[in-house]
């Protein structure tokens, strides 16, 4: 029962599926986001993980870079979704398509 | 004294001394306009001028710390390793030693000097930041140039002030003319350096493959890669550096140097070669024969920029790259006879065509080129340190009298023509003094600046035992010497015609019609000139600024910021002469002294013809006597418009004076030469190379294609038939899918994420299945 | 961690806590709870991030995730979802295909994770000097142009969120 490498990955691996099962079934964009932010979350355990077992100091150093870009990307993204909630008056994200065909 | 290894002592800040004038670029150029329309421009010169000031003190700091080292060593920062290519290793270095320290200084000194003249100059100019932006990616060019440390650093830095040159000039592109002269400029300057990076190239490919030892050469494995193991004993080749002070180390090994210098190409010795090629990129740069005719064109650009690039330090390139590459071109006793040569004849085809020019512009270019002569007559005769003397007393003086004429240009409201000037010794004070001084000095008057260099150029042609001409140097001493009278008259002709006598402008203000300045004798006479001549008005182009305003008042004196530089410039033409004193005085020559350990390696392949002392007092007083002659005849023929002669010769019947002014008047037609040979040339070739095309090689295409006719009549038929039905049903086919497929294009965001990343998995699964 | 039983048992928790949390924010109908969700999700990660003895990164997800982040998330479902009714904001959409991927991603992780080795543990060592040193020597270039996204975020948000000068409101 000891927790190694694989342990994490399947964490990593669940909290992926779920990130990318709320981006493709949410109808709110900001849940959209917060399925972005689980993916991201998903990404950075990962690389932790792998440092922790072998892979040196780089693997936490580029989390932290993550988490740094990952806060502008919050940043950008939600004032994103403010100017489309202005722009169409509703936060549903499949009414913002108008690039379609 | 022979070092065996040039000591390098690392001075961490000389990399700022290019990069300074860079951040003010860029700074200028990304956001000049928008700090000009909010803070005036006050916030594009502050940084324009400071940090080339800057680059002076740190290369000044440099400077002083390469005095206190001890001889051979040089100043030296590392920044990386550029090109790490096979064999190849170019290295972003930039070096100071005792020549490029002396350039440096120059380039930094006058450069900051003639910003800040800028400033008053350029003051209506609406696209100021631009200007201040190209003159500090200049100021990096050139120093780049000056200081890098390897030919290929310095090619970026050539190329780089041939690119600002070509900016400069074309300054104010909307006029379709200085356009084309920046065009001009920058084609004929390709064509030099064509010849440089051919130069380079051949170099590089000679040392190369040059067996070092007479065994047959190893197999390539063991390059060495650091400069430090520039000593270690027999190698493949004998060299894969490009760096200037490797290939000279490389030279100075007497074995080396004989198996290079006996290797032939066609016949032609490789060091010839290569020295004839790196001067075409000389003579492109520093407007030599045959390629000077573009630095007259260049004064379409602003008055500050000729005397910054065109006078004070770009078109030295030339010059300077050959006494940086002294080690070589020593070797080739042809190439050092051409080079002299041609300088020699350039300094007299150029000062006669300064006689007789009108444009104050044109005149200081066609004595810039000539001066760039002496210069090359200098190192080619192997008298490098006098050329650098004579460059950086051509510097201040040349730059004073540039700035003088954009003084009196600015003063008299764009007006180029020497005609339209006079008088203006009242109204302008400070600059005429200042351009009468300059004057002394580039004609050679004593114990002014241009008279050590210059007298010590003609003194080492005459003197010189490496010439190839039959009579050695004394033929290039009296081509030089002619050219120096005529340096003295015509200088002084521009000086008595713009500041003696009366005004001529205030009339010419009123309209520049002929019969504005006809009750002006020298009008009368000059016009009718041009009248028998051209039957048009003169040809030289009036570069009247964009921004000319023309009133009737008299000129007025230039603001403080330009006369303050003329007077600093000025100053340093009456004494900066006082570095080199002749030895023969009994002086001490301090910048002799001081260059003298850059040149000791080859100076013993510079041989002297053994003239004594006595022959040197002789020739100093003949120098002398030339200076005064010019100046006196100048002085009796021009000085207050009164003279008749001038006017009278020019009236002349005669055909002979006819025939010989219009043909130097109008610049023994070189520039209509090229125009035919070249230009023309080059579309009757290709026009001929259309006729052979329309007719040999279309009618054997033409037989071909017939031919091929039969063919593809008998497969259109099959064509039609098979192949067209199955592309229109492949067609059919896309097109159907299409039409279901593009419904997949909903523009839901999710949808598309969804796909995304089922496909992803698809991926991974597949690269699962196939490693499996 | 000394015993292996209860330095698994913590895992564990641990690890459910998150994911349970995390299928929260994935299954919630109320946005406002998803945003709770995700909050204590963030804070799960930051135990695990401690568990792998990342004791600085565990630092920066509170700080920079947990303090910062899901704040600002919050605040986005406020200032939006007052434009619905609250209980029925996160409505779902697509059902199947999100299944579809959500099946088919965690398969694909079980898989590929039992053919990962389970690796040694590195002794645990005091980080944080260590990852200040590397971003100030090795990654120094990644760092300062780190810097230089954060502020162009900055601008771009303040930008995109005070709207376009002139247009609709």
């Amino acid at each position: 029962m000891t927790v190694g490498l694989p342990q994490y990955l399947v964490v990593s691996g669940v909290l992926l599926a779920l990130g990318l099962f709320t981006i493709v079934t949410r109808k709110n964009a900001v849940a959209i986001l917060m399925g972005v932010e689980l993916v991201l979350n998903a990404g950075l355990l990962n690389l932790v993980a792998f440092s922790r077992f072998g892979g040196g100091l780089d693997g936490q150093v580029f989390a932290l870079f993550g988490i740094v870009l990952a806060a502008a990307e919050a940043v950008v993204a939600l004032a994103i979704v403010l100017q489309v909630v202005r722009a169409q008056r509703s936060v549903d994200a499949s009414k913002a398509s108008d690039l379609k065909e | 004294m022979h070092e065996a290894a040039p000591v390098l002592q690392e001075f961490p800040l000389l990399f700022l001394v290019p990069l300074l004038p860079l951040i003010g670029a860029v700074w200028n150029g990304v956001m000049g306009k928008t700090m000009q329309r909010r803070f005036g421009h006050a916030a594009i010169h502050l940084p324009a001028i400071l940090l080339p000031a800057g680059s002076f003190v740190i290369s000044l700091w440099a400077f002083l710390t390469l005095a206190d080292a001890p001889h051979g060593t040089s100043m030296y920062n590392h920044l990386w390793t550029w090109l790490p290519v096979g064999t190849l290793q170019a290295e972003a270095a930039f070096l100071m030693d005792r020549l490029s320290g002396v350039m440096a200084l120059v380039v930094t000194f006058v450069g900051t000097l003639i910003h800040v003249y800028s400033t008053g100059y350029m003051k209506d100019e609406p696209a100021y930041w631009r200007f201040f932006a190209y003159l500090n990616l200049f100021m990096f060019a050139m120093l780049t140039l000056v200081l890098g440390d390897n030919f290929l650093l310095m090619f970026v830095g050539w190329e780089g002030v041939g690119l600002c040159s070509y900016l400069l000039i074309s300054f104010w592109w909307r006029d379709r003319e200085k356009a084309v002269a920046g065009m001009k400029a920058f084609v004929v300057n390709r064509i030099g350096d064509l010849g440089f990076s051919l130069g380079v190239f051949l170099l590089f490919w000679g040392l190369l493959t040059t067996p070092a030892s007479p065994a047959p050469a190893k197999a390539h494995g063991e390059f060495r890669h650091a400069p430090a193991a520039a000593q270690e004993a027999p190698e493949a080749t004998l060299a894969t550096s490009i760096a200037f002070r490797e290939v000279e180390q490389i030279l100075e090994d007497p074995v080396k140097r004989d198996r290079i210098v006996n290797r032939d190409i066609l016949g032609v010795g490789l060091m010839t070669l290569v020295c004839l090629l790196l001067f075409v990129g000389a003579t492109g740069k520093s407007a030599q024969i045959p390629l000077y005719v573009w630095l007259p064109d260049a004064m379409a650009g602003p008055t500050p920029v000729s005397a910054l690039i065109h006078a004070a330090t770009m078109v030295t390139a030339g010059v300077y790259m050959v006494a940086r590459l002294h080690f070589l071109f020593t070797l080739s006793p042809v190439a050092m006879t051409v080079v002299a040569t041609v300088g020699a004849l350039t300094a007299l085809f150029a000062a006669t065509i300064g006689l007789f020019q009108y444009d104050i512009k044109k005149v200081l270019a066609y004595s810039t080129v000539s001066q760039l002569g002496f210069m090359f007559v200098a190192v080619g005769v192997g008298a490098y340190w006098v050329a650098i003397f004579h460059l950086m007393t051509h510097a201040f003086f040349k730059a004073c009298l540039f700035l003088g004429s954009g003084s009196v240009i600015m003063g008299c409201h764009h007006e180029q023509d020497m005609r339209k000037m006079g008088g203006l010794r009242k109204l302008m004070p400070i600059t005429a003094v200042t351009y009468f001084i300059s004057c002394a000095a580039i004609a050679g008057f004593p114990f002014f600046s241009g008279f050590f260099s210059k007298d010590e150029i003609l003194w080492k042609a005459f003197d010189s035992g490496n010439m190839l001409l039959p009579g050695g140097g004394v033929i290039l001493w009296a081509v030089t010497a002619i050219a120096a009278l005529g340096t003295s008259f015509y200088m002084f002709r521009s000086y008595y015609m713009t500041f003696s006598g009366e005004y001529r402008g205030a009339a010419a203000a009123h309209g520049h019609d002929a019969s504005a300045v006809a009750h002006d004798p020298h009008g009368v006479a000059y016009d009718s000139a041009h009248g028998a001549v051209h039957g048009a008005p003169p040809a030289d182009p009036h570069g009247h600024d964009s921004h000319g305003h023309h009133g009737a008042h008299l000129p007025v004196e230039s603001p403080a910021a330009m006369t303050g530089v003329l007077a600093v410039l000025g100053g340093l033409a009456l004494v900066g002469g006082y570095v080199g004193l002749p030895l023969l005085w009994g002086l001490p020559n301090a910048f002799e002294a001081w260059l003298e350990p850059i040149f000791a390696g080859t100076a013993e392949r510079v041989t002297s013809a053994g003239f004594g002392h006595g022959a040197e007092w002789g020739l100093m007083g003949f120098s002398i006597i030339v200076a005064f002659g010019g100046f006196f005849a100048a002085r009796v023929l021009y000085k207050d418009g009164r003279s008749p002669i001038p006017a009278r010769l020019l009236a002349s019947p005669s055909p002979l004076v006819q025939a010989t002014h219009r043909t130097i008047f109008n610049k023994y037609y070189v520039d209509e030469l090229y125009g035919v040979v070249f230009v023309k040339g080059s579309l009757v070739l290709s026009r001929g190379l259309a006729i052979w095309d329309t007719r040999v090689i279309d009618g054997a295409v033409n037989l071909a294609g017939t031919i091929g006719r039969g063919f593809g009549f008998l497969q259109g038929a099959i064509d039609r038939l098979f192949v067209d039905g199955m592309v229109e049903l492949v067609a059919k086919v896309v097109e159907a899918a299409g039409a279901k497929i593009r419904r997949i294009q909903t523009g839901h965001i999710q949808a598309y994420v969804q796909g995304l990343a089922l496909g992803a998995l698809a991926l991974v699964a597949l690269a699962y299945l196939l490693a499996w | 961690m000394t015993d292996p039983v209860v330095s698994a048992m913590v895992f564990y928790a641990l690890a459910t806590f998150t994911l349970v949390a995390a299928g929260f924010v994935a299954l919630s109908n109320n946005i406002v709870h998803s945003a709770f969700a995700l909050f204590a999700t963030l804070f799960g990660m930051a135990g695990l991030y401690a568990f792998l003895s990342a004791d600085l990164l565990a630092i920066v997800q509170m700080l920079v995730y947990v303090g910062g982040i899901s704040v600002l998330v919050l605040f986005a479902v406020m200032l939006t979802s007052g434009l619905d009714d609250s209980r029925h904001s996160n409505s779902t959409t697509r059902l199947a295909g999100g299944i579809a991927v959500l099946l088919a991603v965690a398969a694909a992780a079980f898989v590929a994770a039992s053919a990962v080795p389970s690796g040694t543990e590195s002794a645990i060592t005091p980080m944080t000097a260590l990852i200040g040193d590397a971003l100030l020597g090795r990654f120094v270039l990644p760092f300062e142009v780190v810097s230089v996204v954060l502020l162009a975020a900055l601008l771009g948000g303040v930008t995109l969120a005070r709207g376009v000068k002139g247009g609709d409101r």
